[in-house]
């Protein structure tokens, strides 16, 4: 007798996640190396690459100077001359030291070249707030990366997609900036055993429901979940959908979440003035108009550098209730 | 470093031709290309390398074809030197899809991957950091490969400078610094910009092996250049040569040149690199008034041809303009 294969799950965290996935690169593919501030030794900032300098050594577990421009740099350097470097920056405010490497040479390099020079480089970092790390360490800037044709933003915030987006990342022949949020690093749950690779260029449907669409990415997805449970108690059944990859934006999964719920609201750490949200709100207005049956709604950081104290932290950012009352207006309820 | 007789230049006549050839290619096709700027065959911005010939023109051979180089917006040298076809660089400042980027970069973006030229970088000290993850590459795949960077004396004040000499020291890269000091960061003089103006001292502080030299001398950069990459082979990890050079014109199209005297360019045009070195092999009977007639005739004949080149190529279809914003698959 035959029995159909059990899928055998693990219980692990994101954090672990990313692990695994930078663990399986470097395993399969010898052109796979990490590099940036206390990847090594200490272990990652996050602890992410806690126990790989053990594995790899120090050549491929690369421990840099605060040098966030020239080892981004390098990074670009080495992918276009056939390595496969994983840069790692500690957060998103750092990375503004290594804008110019990024905006300039890693997003323009193929085409200021006339397509003789593809750069196949991933840079991850911490992204978000709610660390009470105040207003250089917790800003939400992955929306300005989005604006840069060139690069390709990946925001995982589940489980699978932390496990799977780095290694669909690294296959690509272009620079991808992976955004992590810092309150999803101790996220626990199960995934497949044998979990891999995921598609990327796809957002994803979290929640299945028809009245309203809720539109989240990274660390909002979660917040935005529980908006939707509370919702479902109040008789509108939300759908929540995780954008996923912040460029190339996947409008089609939107503009086909809208044609069937009429109702939209874009959450979005970042604030709201030239945000993600803007350029979410803005195709769904072009490109959905006359399936929606009331102004989209959104819900952003409020308007200031992100503060220490905690009641201040929790107010500047978007939370379920505020998710719940923008769903609700748009509702009209 | 030692002083073996193969790390010295053998000035036999066929290499001083060689040098003077290079040298006068280099001039000559900027001269050709400000006139060309004038008739407006040629726009965007045009940053000519005329009076620095000597530094391109002795550093460069003495790489294998299998090293790169990276270099900034004032590059046709560097290209044209490197084996860059002259056509490729021509049709590529007209913006013609002949160029050697397709067109897309125009002159101060000249790639060509398949002579190892890594641009074209236009953001002053941006390439730095490219060239350091270049020989590092080198280095993780044991390739002994030799990267040079060339940049001017303005991106010795950009931070990525610091950042990326110290890396490349730290890890003890195959690479070979190239700074062209000519005194001007556009049109601030270095004295008003740097608290140390010997710029070679810089490298030493990152503990880099480094040398001023003459770069109006194409032979002093030349035995310079040669004992540097003859130690990168060796082991030595980065080099650093600050060669001293002035350019004789203007910073870009644009520049009036407000900023310094008319005496002091014509003095420095007295130690020209051509001038001086065509003098000396003139003097010293290596070197014939029928020789320097006979090279500017190939030149001449050289620029004609890319210039026909350039003239019938073609305009990139305007329905390919979203073309290689992403590649489909690594090359």
């Amino acid at each position: 007798m035959t029995r159909p294969p059990v899928e055998t799950r693990i219980r692990t965290s994101y954090r672990e996640a990313i692990r695994a996935a930078i663990f399986e690169a470097m395993l399969e593919d010898e052109r796979v190396f990490l590099m940036g501030e206390d990847v090594g030794r200490y272990g990652g900032c996050y602890a992410v690459s806690k126990g790989l300098l053990a594995e790899f050594g120090p050549e491929r577990i690369r421990d840099t100077p605060l040098s966030e421009s020239a080892f981004v740099g390098a990074g670009i350097g080495a992918a276009i001359v056939g390595m496969r470097p994983i840069v790692e920056i500690m957060t998103v405010n750092f990375s503004l030291l290594a804008l110019d490497q990024i905006v300039n040479n890693a997003a323009t390099l193929l085409h200021m070249s006339g397509g003789q020079i593809s750069v196949p480089l991933v840079i991850r970092m911490a992204t978000g707030a709610g660390r009470q790390v105040a207003a250089q360490h917790s800003h939400s800037l992955e929306g300005w990366y989005a604006h840069i044709p060139g690069l390709k933003v990946l925001a995982p915030a589940t489980l699978e997609d932390a496990r799977g987006m780095l290694g669909t990342a690294l296959r690509d022949p272009n620079p991808v900036l992976i955004f992590e949020h810092v309150l999803l690093y101790n996220m626990e749950g199960e995934i497949a055993a044998d979990a891999g690779a995921v598609e990327i260029g796809k957002a994803a449907i979290r929640r299945p429901g028809r009245d309203v669409t809720l539109i989240a990415y990274g660390g909002t997805l979660h917040k935005t979940l529980l908006a939707a449970e509370i919702l479902a108690k109040e008789g509108i059944d939300a759908e929540v959908v995780d954008l996923r990859t912040l460029r190339p934006l996947d409008t089609a999964t939107l503009l086909e979440s809208i044609g069937r719920t009429h109702h939209a609201v874009v959450v979005d750490e970042g604030w709201r003035s030239g945000s993600l949200s803007a350029e979410v709100a803005a195709r769904l207005a072009e490109e959905g108009f006359w399936s929606l049956d009331a102004p989209i709604g959104r819900v952003c950081s409020v308007e200031v550098p992100i503060p220490y104290p905690r009641h201040l932290e929790e107010a500047a950012l978007p939370q379920p209730a505020r998710i719940v009352a923008a769903a609700q207006a748009v509702m009209r309820r | 470093m030692t002083g073996s007789a193969d790390l010295k230049p053998h000035l036999a006549r066929s290499h001083v031709m060689d040098l003077m050839r290079q040298m006068l290619r280099i001039r000559r096709f900027e001269e050709k290309c400000i006139e060309l700027y004038a008739t407006e065959r040629i726009r965007g911005f045009l940053h000519v390398y005329i009076g620095e010939e000597a530094v391109a023109v002795g550093a460069l051979p003495t790489l294998t074809p299998d090293d790169a180089v990276v270099a900034t917006y004032r590059e046709h040298g560097q290209a044209l030197i490197r084996g860059v076809p002259m056509n490729a660089i021509m049709a590529e400042m007209y913006g013609k899809q002949e160029g050697c980027s397709g067109g897309r970069g125009g002159s101060m973006h000249i790639f060509d991957v398949a002579h190892r030229f890594y641009g074209g970088n236009a953001i002053v000290g941006g390439g730095l950091p490219l060239a350091v993850g270049m020989a590092l590459a080198d280095k993780m795949c044991n390739r002994r490969r030799v990267t040079a960077c060339f940049f001017g004396d303005g991106a010795v004040a950009e931070g990525e400078f610091h950042e990326s000499l110290n890396l490349a020291a730290v890890w003890k890269l195959p690479i070979l610094f190239v700074c062209e000091n000519n005194l001007y960061a556009m049109g601030t003089a270095l004295e008003l910009t740097e608290s140390e103006t010997d710029l070679h001292l810089k490298a030493q502080s990152y503990r880099i092996s480094s040398v001023a030299v003459d770069g109006m001398d194409v032979v002093a950069v030349e035995a310079a250049a040669r004992r540097a990459t003859a130690a990168i082979r060796a082991g030595e990890g980065p080099q650093f040569l600050e060669c001293r050079t002035y350019r004789f014109r203007a910073h870009s199209a644009f520049d009036p040149e407000l900023y310094r005297s008319k005496t002091e360019v014509e003095e420095w045009k007295k130690r020209g690199p051509i001038e001086r070195f065509g003098a000396w092999a003139e003097a010293n009977a290596i070197l014939h008034p029928t020789d320097f007639a006979a090279l500017e005739q190939e030149v001449a004949a050289e620029i004609e041809a890319a210039v026909a080149f350039a003239e019938s190529g073609n305009w990139e279809p305007v329905e390919t303009l979203t073309r290689g914003v992403y590649a489909e698959v690594a090359p």
